[in-house]
């Protein structure tokens, strides 16, 4: 019988896919699987990619291409005056998506909202452990329960979220991921039915595709809604090709077995640019690279000692040799396109002879320090273990010698956040909105230390600078605040910014409309095909 | 027979418990945390930590983690991931008809011309023919599998654009899954054009893959055969005045057979085990694909019961090939 009903499935999905010949569909080759859909939990890029930015919509979202908010499923917003109150007005007549497996009655509401954030939020929640082994990491990585007070239903379409103490990044933290809406009503129905995990493997969103099929670690199907709230886009299917090996998505671009691919490897892509068929957008990513001096460790506790060896890196070459033209010398810690960023900051610069000279000064000789390397490539740095290399060979010439250690992964990041960890450690961060809070308290505020401030660095002024930055709404005294930040850092040294890298985007001629994400986020909602 | 499958099965028990704890320890004696793993760039508090281990129940003492673990197999409980939340066995069964299409296709590759290969290397000894034979296979049991399957994607599909550059099936076919093998859901759509996509699919991997395990089995049937050909009853068979076809195909293969057919059986198992980088580059996807992938984001709970679960196949194909020995050679269930 079960094999009858499947027989009879697949005779009818093939006459659907039958009828469909000539939808146009677009080929997505990613780089990895998502552990699953639902993007409350998951905290990796591929996930999103796969379930926030296809499936789901958020009260606010990040314009195309940039870091600015724009309204999303909230229409209109408003913040008292004391920054404590944000109150959100729901775009009516939202509709969530329609599918094999859930019919919605109703359209989008406070309900909703409220739902999808007290799961992640309330353990007396239902949905709080819906799957073994649940943990929301982001929400509690971007300190949402210490913030929020609560969320009320003012009415259907108009949810107010009452804060703790002012918090300037909030609203450009509604806009990422794990802050996606999620259907109460779908919930509610999978709960009576004691099927709570299809939450995460049968999605149900508002956004611009609606799920169709996922085969493990192969292919993810999504068709276009035709409900969605902003119109139907201009594909009518979305297929994401997983493809681990980078080599092998260029092959298939090339091959035209997909349309457009992610993260191609450095050396593809002259390749990939000469290929007629083929275009290759870049765009400057919203990361850095750095690296952390153990400002609590002597010598590296005198700020001469870090300038010292910050002014004997030829960070040029460095940029040079590894980031092979696809990277920028960073001189802040914050990227050039984020706004806030301080234009008018002098670079430590090159100088081995005065660098030299201050470690004499400092009465330091004979110097001999860890030197971390990453074990794995990122954005921001592709390649620690040759940057190690060039940097022990600067320090080498002015007598300083460097000792280059690296562990596993998670191991190397255990063990360069340790408070007494010796040496300098490369580390780097990719931005996740566009705020500098993001970056300035994420990666140096002093309650980060032994979580994120490999630097162990707490410096008061700048403390009170970024901390100020979080109370204020006003972006210009926010940029005034960040501003002085920025130079504390400098004129500190905590760290050594190396650098911030492009992304490559390649894609096949007849894809149109594309445009490259500061986020890493990869959105088909506005691409088309051409014929 | 059966007194000689039993015995087997007794030496198998003590086998899966040696494994239980060699995957058990295996994942842990790794450098690396499943839940640092788990929380992205943002890394979690010290406090936040330990509430996780209590979670997932690392907080207790290794030996009572063991026993969980084994208590929950014997219950056919292999537990969750810890990257998606499914069930291990689910996403073991999901994958593992892959990895069972792709080893079974290469073998077949590699049985039907080794062994042939092997036969007339050895009735050819010293000629050309089995001079360039051993040459190959050399090469191809010394080839870095992750260049050779590069090599062939960049020529076959990238120059020529004769097969597919990887996955399993081009993606305009969509049927449901039934058996989770491309080759016969797609008859069972009742998709020919399905069948022919899956099936060019399957060329390059299973060519890959079916490299190494080509070039054992034709050089052990050749030095199986060069054994057999120098045996008194050959002499005796060639001397009778039998045609030399019947010599090599009945008296000699047939007891040059024996030793290969155990090479193949334990090519097979570890074939089944999952082929890691073909499926790899291939983007196949089987459980070689995902125990790498596993390992990466040092999921215990999938690893370990990864490991025994592939231990187990392993262990099931050997006991069947040590039967079929038994079968081909009497002489076996005696001892």
């Amino acid at each position: 019988m079960h094999l009858m009903k499947t027989l009879l499935a697949a005779t009818a999905l093939v006459a659907v896919m039958g009828g469909s010949v000539y939808a146009k569909q677009l080929v997505f080759c990613s780089e990895a699987s998502p552990a699953h859909f639902d993007p409350g939990p998951t905290t990796g890029g591929n996930d999103f990619d796969a379930s926030s930015r296809t499936i789901y919509d958020r009260l606010v979202e990040f314009e195309h291409g940039g870091t600015a908010v724009i309204p999303g499923l909230a229409e209109k917003w408003e913040v008292s005056a004391d920054g404590l109150e944000y109150t959100f007005h729901l775009r009516p007549g939202v509709k969530f998506h329609t599918t094999s497996y859930f019919t919605p009655t109703r359209d989008l509401n406070a309900d909703d909202v409220i739902f999808s954030f007290e799961r992640q939020w309330k353990q007396d929640n239902p949905w709080f452990a819906y799957l073994e082994g649940l943990s929301w990491d982001y929400f509690q990585g971007m300190d949402m329960p210490k913030f929020l007070k609560s969320i009320d239903k003012v009415d259907d379409l108009t949810v107010k979220f009452t804060l703790t103490e002012p918090n300037a990044p909030m609203i450009a933290n509604l806009g990422m991921d794990f802050a996606s809406i999620v259907s109460k009503e779908y919930a509610d129905q999978l709960a009576a039915s004691g099927n709570l995990a299809d939450f995460a493997n049968k999605p149900i969103g508002t956004g611009a595709f609606t799920f169709v099929d996922y085969q493990t670690d192969a292919v993810i199907r999504y068709a276009a809604f035709p409900d969605y709230w902003r119109g139907k886009v201009a594909i009518d299917d979305l297929i994401f090709a997983i493809t681990t090996d980078p080599a092998v998505r260029a092959q298939k671009l090339k091959a035209g077995e997909c349309d457009i691919m992610s993260y191609p490897a450095p050396a593809d892509i002259d390749g990939l640019k000469a290929d007629t068929n083929l275009q290759v957008l870049e765009q400057e990513g919203l990361n850095i690279g750095y690296m952390s001096y153990n400002t609590t460790v002597a010598p590296m506790d005198d700020v001469n000692v870090r300038k010292a060896l910050s002014m004997a890196i030829n960070k040029t070459a460095i940029v040079d040799a590894v980031y092979q033209g696809a990277g920028q010398v960073a001189k802040n810690l914050i990227p050039p396109t984020m706004w806030s960023y301080d234009n008018d900051i002098q670079d430590t610069p090159y100088d081995p002879e005065g660098a030299k000279k201050l470690l004499a000064d400092a009465g330091v000789t004979g110097l001999t320090l860890d030197l971390w390397a990453m074990p794995v490539s990122r954005p921001y740095n592709p390649n620690a273990q040759r940057v190690a290399e060039l940097i022990q060979a600067d320090w080498a010439a002015v007598g300083v010698t460097a000792n280059i250690v690296t562990y596993e992964w998670t191991e190397y990041r255990e063990r360069g956040k340790q408070k007494d960890r010796p040496g300098a450690f490369q580390i780097g961060w990719t931005g996740d909105n566009g705020d500098p809070d993001n970056f300035f308290a994420t990666l140096f505020s002093c309650s980060a230390i032994g979580v994120s401030n490999y630097s162990s660095w707490c410096n008061p002024d700048f403390e009170a600078a970024i901390q100020d930055a979080k109370k204020v709404s006003d972006q210009a005294a926010r940029t005034a605040l960040y501003t002085k930040a920025q130079e504390i850092f400098k004129a500190e040294e905590p760290a050594m910014t190396i650098a911030h890298s492009k992304v490559f985007m390649p894609m096949n001629k007849r894809v149109v409309g594309y445009t490259m994400d500061p986020l890493g986020i990869h959105r088909f909602d506005n691409v088309d095909v051409t014929e | 027979m059966l007194r000689f499958i039993l015995q087997k099965l007794a030496l198998i028990v003590p086998t899966i418990i040696g494994i239980t704890i060699a995957s058990f320890a295996f994942i842990r004696l790794l450098p690396g945390d499943p839940i640092l793993a788990m929380a992205g760039q943002h890394g979690v508090t010290p406090a936040r930590y330990e509430i996780l281990k209590e979670q997932f129940g690392y907080n207790l003492p290794i030996w009572q983690q063991y026993f969980n673990y084994v208590a929950g197999v014997l219950h056919g409980n292999f537990g969750v991931s810890l990257a998606t939340k499914r069930p291990v066995i689910d996403e073991f069964m999901t994958l593992f008809p892959a990895t069972v299409e792709l080893a079974l296709f290469a073998m077949l590759i590699a049985v039907a011309l080794g062994i042939p290969a092997g036969i007339f290397a050895a009735i050819k000894r010293g000629s050309w023919f089995d001079q360039i034979t051993m040459g190959v296979a050399l090469t191809g049991y010394s080839m870095p599998i992750f260049w050779w399957g590069l090599l062939l994607i960049i020529f076959f599909s990238g120059y020529l654009g004769w097969t597919p550059v990887s996955g399993r099936i081009a993606l305009n076919f969509f049927f449901p899954r039934v058996t989770g093998f491309m080759l016969i859901d797609s008859l069972i759509a009742g998709n020919p054009a399905a069948f022919v996509s899956a099936l060019r699919h399957l060329i390059l991997p299973a060519i890959v893959l079916g490299t190494i395990p080509l070039a054992v089995i034709a050089r052990q049937t050749r030095s199986a055969m060069l054994e057999v050909l120098g045996e008194d009853y050959v002499r005796t068979a060639r001397a009778k005045g039998l045609e030399p076809g019947r010599v090599v195909g009945v008296h000699a293969f047939r007891n040059a057979l024996i030793p290969v057919v155990t090479t193949i059986g334990l090519q097979v198992g570890l074939l089944m085990g999952g082929a890691i980088l073909t499926e790899t580059i291939f983007s196949w996807p089987g459980i070689g694909k995902w125990m790498i992938d596993s390992i990466s984001k040092r999921d215990y709970v999938s690893v370990q019961s990864g490991l025994l679960l592939i231990g187990l196949i392993v262990m099931g194909v050997n006991l069947l090939v040590d039967i079929l020995y038994a079968v081909i050679n009497p002489r076996i269930r005696v001892q």
